[in-house]
């Protein structure tokens, strides 16, 4: 009874928050729009104003090595932040659609190629953080979905992602960036594939197949539009603020390499004519760890000295794709020679598309 | 006795958000325990595949997010009793 008096007056707070809600909604639109605007405005103006700042506020020498290093760093440093902040943005609301439970569901029963197709691509748009890749891989294999197929998710969604794609793109254009994400769906695919053809299930922790996991109903909580604005704002706030120190400090280095590598110097180590180029930078990504945004301003400058494309693209993806901590929290579930398979497929598969660019260009 | 649960294996996020639980019961002047889940067999047994998860009183609010700090106030004030 107490019940039901409540109910009332309840409702009609609901028809309050509704229309509040929809006065808020139009007015974050409102201020979407502006801050567009504004991106637009700094966006377009930055080769300006770099030059402005260095050449007649700052009064640097035209051309010296110094001037070049600032002027890279002044110009790189928020063009970055810019790109990534929209990005970041675009893709925090796209992300708001899926989850990790909804791509189990699509996931589970599927068999190996169209699983591990699908995989792939559910990486790149399922939101998902290295910390929650055992309730992940757990969830998977308890649910049916195949060890390959699980393995397709799990190189893609670090691999693939938004901030190496929005970068790339800055950088080097778009074809590039489309290049990286075809090749880097494509390492996915097979790898994930060959791990499942090799059957390797035994090599699985075996505590992890006696996990009784228990049902969630996923709950489909309806979210408004203007939460997923919220959503996408959210993620600027919080990939933003990680990543910026890695951003700064890679084109740090890039603008010192920029300004006083001489040029062509990487020719010899990193250039086409040197074949073991591609597997050593392999080798040396693996243990190396950071995110897509501190590594892609140092790629930038090593290929404008002479490194040829095939070579960086590989070590980035072996910096990105396969890290030290993610191997180490892999290894709660997977036994060790399962581990070693799995580094040396990636792996072999970053070399081959190493060195099919190198081939290519 | 209102019990509210965080599951997660100890990453960054999850710690955010059980001291976020913290501040908002203090705050709310709402009596509640305040347990932390790190075992990985009880975390599969709620089902989720993201973590942090957030419990209150046996029903699973959020997972796989850190909500800004009105969000969690309004679910613990929704789900608890005084």
């Amino acid at each position: 009874m107490a019940n039901y008096q409540q109910k009332k007056p309840l409702h009609d707070g609901f028809r309050k928050i509704q229309i509040a809600d929809i006065m808020k909604t139009s007015r974050k639109i409102a201020a979407l729009g502006l801050a567009i605007v504004v991106w637009i405005v700094l966006y377009t103006n930055l080769n300006l104003a770099t030059d402005y700042v260095v050449d007649s506020l700052l009064g640097l020498d035209k051309g010296a090595h110094l001037t070049e290093a600032i002027r890279f760093f002044i110009y790189e440093v928020p063009k970055v932040l810019l790109l990534l902040t929209i990005v970041v943005f675009v893709v925090g609301i796209i992300r708001s659609w899926f989850s990790p439970e909804k791509t189990r569901k699509i996931l589970a029963g599927k068999s190996l190629l169209a699983g591990n197709i699908m995989a792939s691509m559910l990486g790149v748009v399922t939101p998902f953080c290295s910390c929650s890749a055992i309730p992940l891989f757990l969830g998977f294999v308890e649910a049916g979905v195949p060890l390959g197929v699980t393995f397709s998710f799990l190189i893609a969604a670090p691999m693939v992602n938004e901030i190496a794609l929005v970068l790339l793109f800055g950088m080097f254009g778009w074809e590039i960036a489309l290049l990286y994400m075809s090749t880097g769906l494509a390492i996915a695919i097979f790898a994930g594939f060959v791990i499942g053809k090799l059957k390797l299930e035994r090599y699985v922790e075996d505590w992890v197949y006696k996990i009784k996991a228990g049902s969630h109903e996923t709950v489909d909580e309806k979210i408004t539009f203007s939460e997923r604005i919220d959503t996408g704002i959210e993620a600027v706030k919080e990939i933003v603020a990680k990543v910026w120190v890695y951003i700064v400090i890679g084109i740090a280095v890039g603008a010192g390499i920029h300004g006083y590598v001489p040029e062509n110097f990487m020719a010899s180590l990193m250039g086409k004519s040197a074949w073991w180029s591609v597997p050593v930078s392999v080798l040396i990504g693996i243990p190396m760890y950071s995110n897509a945004a501190g590594i892609i301003p140092i790629v930038q400058a090593l290929l404008e000295k002479g490194a040829s494309l095939g070579t960086v693209l590989a070590f980035m993806m072996s910096v990105i794709g396969l890290s030290l901590p993610e191997l180490i929290i892999l290894r709660k579930v997977l036994k060790i020679q399962m581990l070693a398979v799995f580094v040396s497929v990636v792996g072999a598969g970053i070399v081959i598309v190493g060195y099919l660019f190198n081939f290519i260009f | 006795m209102n019990l509210i649960k965080v599951y997660g294996s100890g990453c960054a996020t999850c710690k955010k958000l059980e001291a976020l639980c913290y501040d908002v019961l203090q705050e709310t002047n709402i009596n509640a325990t305040v347990e932390k889940v790190t075992d990985i067999q009880e975390i599969m047994k709620t089902g989720i595949l993201s973590t942090p998860g957030l419990e209150i009183n046996g029903k699973m609010i959020s997972h796989g997010k850190l909500p800004a700090k009105e969000t969690p106030t309004r679910w613990i004030q929704e789900n608890t009793n005084s």
